[in-house]
């Protein structure tokens, strides 16, 4: 019964796998739950926040501000949002594949690249492929705060302030459902037209201390939370790729233990046969 | 007759009050300042500090505030409230510690991305990935 035992703490084996799986399965989808409730609870500061930006923009026409005015793309940055962990199916790998189509076509037109990375799958990821690093930061946790991306925020905005970038975009996973997460690449620098929508004013802020100051530090606020929003969207969508990869390994478990002890059965069954046939053939030769 | 004006207080991480009251007292960035219905429209940063809401009850309520920015219609005020404490040197810190992060991980790197190898490790994941997809109806014994 030497085959019989193998099987059996393969099976044994095989169940405490889909044990862990089945758990991480659940607990991605309660982080899933939070992670969706957080996206939703940070959009009307976002909201508001464009809603006044708008305003300043329009009511004064003669103050540019550098965030709002396009200027000739030679360095671009990038700002790449990926999970810490992994099990996630191919969630980062999408993303990747999503960001380094859009650096080649940027490559191609000529313009040098700049990375920033959050999380420690793209820091991995660049470090064996190379490209501009120029900040990183990691383990950002399942609810990450403001103060986790003020300061890659503040490299890419300086860049920009200085000339050094012409241009900021990040890439993330847009989470779209439980089942569909989608790679973006989005521009945050200069600020898109699209987003400052044109009004009519007849009516102006009092402002405290001067608008122009305002604005400055507004826009700033905007482009941070901009980023946090993008990184807690990434991380319902880790959950939930995290989620549906995991149920699948459930599934797979459980299919893989069937088929296992369809295999135990038969080897049970033939050695009985076997003893049987022996007892059989010994009592005829008496 | 007493007038109610909405206010709303919301950070980037969580909504904090949304409801009536009949005034909101806030340290803006050139003074103390109690906003009521009908005051004209008004945009100014915040200290750090406290926000007083006077409620529709007559009690008061308060929040405090690491800075941020106050917002006035005649009907509405919207104070954007900041989460984290904010300072130029504060900031600073955080950035070089995201630099610094960086430098450790270009280490013994080449600058110039890969484009080839990268896609090619890409591709090869993904078809792991596939695989399994595959394999999943299929008996693996």
């Amino acid at each position: 019964m030497a085959v019989a035992k193998e099987i059996r703490s393969k099976i044994t084996s095989v169940q405490k796998t889909k044990k862990i799986t089945r758990a991480m399965e659940l607990v991605a989808a309660s982080k899933m739950r939070k992670a969706q409730d957080r996206m939703s609870v940070s959009r009307p500061y976002a909201e508001k926040m464009l809603q006044v930006i708008s305003h300043l923009a329009n009511a004064h026409p003669e103050y540019h501000h550098p965030y709002l005015i396009s200027r000739e793309v030679k360095r671009v940055g990038i700002i790449v949002i990926s999970t810490d962990r992994g099990l996630c199916g191919g969630l980062n790998t999408n993303l990747f594949k999503q960001v380094l189509i859009q650096a080649k076509a940027w490559e191609d037109e000529g313009k040098a690249l700049d990375f920033c990375l959050l999380g420690s799958k793209a820091g991995g990821f660049f470090k064996r492929h190379g490209g501009n690093i120029i900040a990183t930061t990691t383990h950002l946790g399942d609810e990450p705060v403001l103060a986790d991306v003020i300061g890659v925020v503040k490299i890419m905005l300086d860049a920009f302030d200085n000339g050094e970038i012409d241009a900021l975009h990040i890439c993330y996973n847009r989470f779209i459902n439980t089942m569909k997460q989608q790679p973006v690449v989005q521009q945050l620098l200069p600020l898109v037209p699209a987003s400052i929508e044109k009004q009519q004013h007849h009516w102006d802020y009092i402002y405290e201390p001067d608008s122009t100051v305002l604005l400055d530090s507004l826009l700033k606020r905007y482009i941070e939370t901009e980023v946090l929003q993008a990184v807690i969207e990434n991380i319902a969508s880790e959950q939930a790729a995290r989620m549906v990869a995991m149920k699948s390994a459930t599934d797979n478990a459980g299919q893989i233990i069937e088929d296992l002890k369809l295999v135990y059965n038969k080897a049970r069954q033939a050695a009985i046969t076997q003893e049987i046939a022996e007892i059989v053939s010994g009592a005829d030769a008496v | 007759m007493t007038f109610y004006v909405d206010v709303d207080i919301v950070s980037a991480e969580a909504h904090i009050f949304s409801g009536k009251a009949q005034m909101l007292f806030a340290s803006g960035e050139l003074g103390e300042m109690g906003v009521s219905f009908g005051h004209a429209q008004l945009l100014t940063s915040l200290k750090p500090g406290y926000v007083r809401l006077r409620k529709q009850d007559g009690n008061d309520e308060i929040f405090y505030i690491s800075g941020g920015f106050l917002e006035v219609q005649p009907e509405h005020i919207t104070v954007l409230a900041d989460v984290a404490e904010r300072a130029a040197d504060l900031d600073e810190a955080a950035a070089l510690e995201a630099k610094k992060q960086a430098q450790k991980l270009l280490e013994g790197k080449q600058a110039q991305l890969d484009y080839a190898v990268a896609l090619m490790e890409l591709a090869r994941a993904s078809a792991q990935l596939r695989a399994i997809q595959a394999l999943k109806r299929k008996t693996v014994f």
